[in-house]
């Protein structure tokens, strides 16, 4: 009962402030209510027994990329763009589209809730107590099967990094 | 024995230094200083000069015989094998130079003569504008020259021939800006191609008659490789293949004889003479009386082998000589301009020349020609001087009395005009009493009249005229009252040193010029003929057909008195009507207007060649023009325009409906089947993120139905 | 413990939220954030399975997925501060030089 509570908490927060986020004429506000929705996440994360992820996301979305998106916020210059149309033309056939999708996936979920021991009430193959330290198992995971995609994702970061500061740099 | 040493074997450098600072005063002359001019001009012309009388001693030093040094720099125009006598020859053309008496005696009078005009240059031109380019004419002129009597074959004298025809014509033209100088000096240019014409053709037949235009393969270390003119004609004339007075040998005679016509202005091409007046006076000394116009003297006597064996074409150099010389000296008589009247005595010294020449006095012809150089120059620098002293004057009717007033110019100039009358013992007696005794020499005792005594004759009364038109002048212009115009009267003045120095070496010249003859005077030989003689020998002496047969001394003195004496006889009249009487001459005129007339206006030669040649050319000219506007513009090119621009509007119609239209209509119906396609590429992003979700709906829409059909199965 | 089902809905939910702005915004920044959001509820995605199978395996790939946001917004705002600074603009409808 308690999880249902916890759950829906999370869930409702994070839907709400997300959809508050793709609404909002001001991008400082947008960035806001995204951070909200990246906490509330991060709750989900702990609710579903993953410590270190819940930890990740708040030191590294949180606090890393979006405080990277308010500073760009700031840089940009912004005044005008807020007393501009911020829809697209499209957004209507956007929103039957979305809908369509919304619809299709949701028949889905809900339709597999029928079917014996597998989809929409899967239960938990294993019982929270019997869990591994989360950091642990996830550390012994990394850095022995994914040891590989480990390093590329290091390269790939500093790539980004090199190609962000070359496209950023003023031309001489 | 063979000549050598230094100034021989730097022969090339004689026409070089000349060559290089006319380059440098064409090119650069305009920045450099008047005092840099003259020394460059003048040094350079000094220095040709030392070369020269450097290379004559040395050529000097060995025995009469061998007295020849070629020198081949290299081969010039090489066009391979040609068809000569005995076979194909390969004909060459080489750039080399040729010391032998003949050009010897060139070259010193060029270079000597040359640079004391040079020398003289610097004050007669130093007040004018254009420095520089004067003088780089004139040493352009002197290589050019230079060129000309130094080459070694026809095609390489034709070089300086034409280069000392250019540097005339600009030389004529110096005062371009007048417009009867620009005209002189296309006068002179056009006449000149006349009688380059003929003498061209006179190299091309010498070229194909005997395979080579050397002159002589003396003195070169192969003579068979390098065949000369005088060794073919003499291997031709052994075989048998040519003979005394054969047509061919006319005929190459007589071109090269119209080629010395046009450039010595004898009868008819002399008309461009007088004009060339119009230059400075300098050049008027240097190449309209002594170097340039003996060009063709010196043409003629370089191919003496040739003449020699072709007596019509003798014939007509004596004649066309004897007609000149008393033709240009009558019209000297009326001329009252002082250039135009030593213009006409030049013709017709000219004229004596060829008179030499015609009746085989070779030698003497260039004895002429050497003394004529000393005198005529020294008469035209002085006239020079004259013109000077009275700012500009040059009409013979406002001089007079010049005698005290302008010394150092008055009594050089009375030495040249004894000189050119013909008084011993001055230079130009004994010459002309040369030419006149070899005249004498060729009648035939045994007929009271031939063309010789007759030719004679013309020589004798020609010489009393000469001195009588040149006393005319002389008493004219220094002796007398007074005639010059009050206002020029106060600025007459003596000529600056540098023109006067020239004035008395020159005099010196005219006086001594002429004792190579002396000998003849005890009755032996003249030691300048005898000099010239190897290089006048000919081919076979006893074809020569001129008999060198000793006229006794008596005759020989009775002949040198009758040229004094009818000398004398045009002194005395020149004084009569000029000087004792000064009326007299004008009362002459009036008694015989009609020749009066006729005289002052040259026998209207110009006006009968203005309406028989030039006004005809013109004529023709327009004629062309009319066809030209006409046929060739209108219907040729206006047609082909026509015709074209009618085709390309045609070919522009298919192209542009056509061929383009094809071209478009792939390309319309490209767009078109595009349209559909393209209206999804909007560029923006968002729109392409609606067309992925879009496919994800459609695909999960399919997927979803195969899902629902495994969920029924399994339940 | 909540079923998959509950989760699976939350993450649709939230992608869906993230494609509709990906969709309809114009300003690029907004835009960015919601591609955020979508992988973001990709993660939840794969977090919620790793839990129901016991397997670790998913949440190592949740985080690659933000090391590769981290990268993707880095690159991201580095491209709109080079266009910006060309452009003087933010909207993603005058960035059509793709346009055919």
């Amino acid at each position: 009962m308690l999880d249902k509570v916890i759950f829906f908490f999370f869930a409702g927060v994070a839907i709400l402030s997300a959809g508050l986020m793709v609404t909002r004429r001001n991008a400082i506000h947008s960035a806001v209510f995204l951070i909200t929705t990246l906490l509330a996440t991060a709750g989900i994360f702990l609710q579903l027994r993953a410590e270190f992820i819940f930890i990740a996301q708040i030191i590294l979305y949180v606090g890393g990329i979006m405080v990277l998106f308010v500073f760009v916020i700031m840089l940009v210059r912004l005044d005008v763009a807020l007393h501009q149309i911020q829809f697209s033309r499209q957004k209507w056939v956007a929103l039957l589209v979305t809908l369509a999708l919304a619809l299709e996936v949701g028949v889905m979920l809900w339709s597999s809730r029928k079917v014996p021991g597998q989809g929409f009430l899967l239960p938990n193959a294993v019982p929270a107590g019997k869990l591994p330290p989360n950091t642990e198992a996830l550390a012994g995971r990394l850095f022995d099967a994914y040891l590989l995609p480990f390093e590329i994702a290091s390269v790939l970061l500093l790539v980004a990094m090199v190609g962000a500061v070359v496209m950023a740099k003023k031309r001489t | 024995m063979t000549p050598s040493g230094y100034f021989l074997e730097h022969l090339w450098l004689i026409p070089l230094f000349p060559l290089v600072t006319a380059a440098l005063m064409l090119l650069i002359g305009r920045r450099l200083p008047r005092s840099a001019v003259s020394f460059f001009c003048v040094g350079s012309v000094f220095l040709s000069f030392v070369h020269a009388a450097g290379a004559v001693f040395q050529l000097l030093a060995v025995a009469p015989e061998n007295r020849v040094y070629q020198q081949i720099l290299f081969e010039w125009i090489t066009p391979g094998a040609m068809p000569g006598p005995g076979g194909l020859v390969n004909f060459v053309a080489d750039w080399g130079y040729l010391l032998d008496p003949l050009s010897c005696v060139m070259v010193l009078v060029v270079t000597g003569v040359g640079f004391l005009i040079h020398v003289y240059s610097i004050g007669y031109m130093g007040h004018e504008g254009g420095y520089y380019r004067f003088f780089g004419y004139m040493n352009l002129f002197m290589f050019s020259m230079l060129t000309l009597v130094l080459a070694n074959n026809l095609l390489l004298l034709f070089v300086g021939w034409e280069g000392v025809g250019l540097c005339s014509y600009l030389l004529i033209g110096f005062y371009f800006l007048k417009k009867s100088a620009a005209d002189a000096g296309k006068k002179a240019f056009i006449v000149n191609r006349i009688g380059d014409t003929g003498f061209l053709l006179g190299i091309f037949l010498i070229a194909t008659t005997f395979g080579t235009v050397r002159f002589t393969s003396q003195m070169l270390s192969d003579p068979v490789a390098y065949a000369g003119i005088l060794e073919t004609l003499r291997a031709m004339v052994d075989q048998g293949r040519l003979a005394y007075g054969a047509p061919i040998l006319t005929g190459i005679a007589l071109l090269l004889f119209v080629g010395a016509t046009g450039k010595s202005a004898q009868v008819p091409l002399y008309v461009w003479l007088p004009d060339a007046m119009e230059g400075p006076t300098p050049v008027s000394a240097l190449i309209h009386a002594a170097t340039m116009v003996t060009a063709g003297v010196y043409m003629v006597a370089r191919m003496s082998a040739i003449y020699q064996l072709a007596p019509v074409a003798m014939d007509v150099v004596a004649i066309v000589g004897a007609t000149t010389a008393i033709f240009a000296a009558s019209m000297a008589v009326a001329q009252n301009d002082i250039k135009k009247v030593l213009a006409y005595s030049t013709i017709s010294q000219l004229g004596y020349m060829f008179l030499a020449l015609g009746v085989g006095a070779f030698s003497a012809g260039i004895f002429h020609l050497m003394t004529h150089s000393f005198f005529k120059a020294l008469l035209f620098l002085g006239a020079g001087s004259v013109i000077h002293a009275l700012s500009g004057e040059q009409d013979l009717r406002k001089m007079g009395g010049l005698w005290n007033t302008i010394p150092a110019t008055s009594r050089p100039f009375l030495i040249a005009t004894l000189a050119i009358a013909g008084i011993p013992p001055l230079a130009g007696f004994f010459s002309k009493d040369e030419i006149l005794g070899h005249v004498f020499n060729r009648h035939n005792e045994s007929l009271i009249m031939d063309r010789y005594l007759f030719l004679w004759a013309i020589g004798v009364v020609t010489a009393g005229i000469t001195a009588f038109y040149m006393f005319r002048l002389f008493f004219q212009v220094f002796r007398g009252r007074s005639r010059v115009a009050t206002e020029l009267e106060e600025h007459i003045h003596e000529s600056p040193k540098s023109m006067t120095v020239p004035l008395m070496i020159l005099a010196f010249l005219s006086i001594c010029g002429g004792w190579f003859a002396l000998p003849v005077l005890w009755g032996e030989n003249n030691t300048f003929g005898t000099f010239l003689e190897p290089a006048l020998r000919g081919v076979k002496d006893e074809i020569g057909g001129v008999e060198v047969g000793h006229h006794t001394l008596f005759k020989e003195y009775l002949l040198m008195m009758a040229s004094v004496g009818i000398a004398t006889l045009g002194i005395w009249l020149a004084y009569r009507l000029y000087l004792q009487y000064p009326k007299l001459h004008s009362k002459v005129a009036a008694a015989w207007p009609r020749l009066h007339n006729l005289l002052i206006n040259k026998y209207y030669v110009d006006e009968i060649y203005d309406a028989l040649f030039v006004n005809r050319v013109k004529d023709l000219s327009t004629a062309f023009g009319v066809v030209d506007a006409k046929l060739i513009d209108g219907v040729g090119v206006d047609g082909a325009g026509w015709l074209a621009r009618v085709i390309s509007r045609i070919s522009m119609w298919w192209d542009k409906w056509v061929i383009d239209g094809l071209v478009n209509l792939a390309g319309k119906i490209t767009n078109g089947l595009s349209v559909p396609v393209r209206m999804f590429q909007t560029g923006v992003f968002s729109s392409y993120a609606v067309l992925i979700l879009l496919g994800l709906a459609i695909l999960l829409g399919y997927y979803g139905h195969h899902m629902h059909m495994i969920v029924r199965n399994l339940r | 413990m909540m079923p998959i089902g509950y989760y699976l809905f939350l993450s649709m939910a939230l992608f869906l939220i993230g494609a509709i702005g990906v969709i309809t915004r114009r300003n690029v920044i907004v835009v960015l954030m919601s591609i955020e959001l979508i992988l973001n509820a990709v993660n939840i995605n794969l977090v919620a399975f790793s839990r129901i199978f016991g397997d670790v395996a998913g949440q190592v790939f949740a985080l690659f997925i933000i090391a590769d946001a981290a990268a993707e917004a880095v690159v991201g705002l580095g491209i709109i501060i080079a266009f910006f600074r060309n452009r003087e603009t933010v909207l993603e409808d005058e960035m059509d030089l793709l346009k055919w």
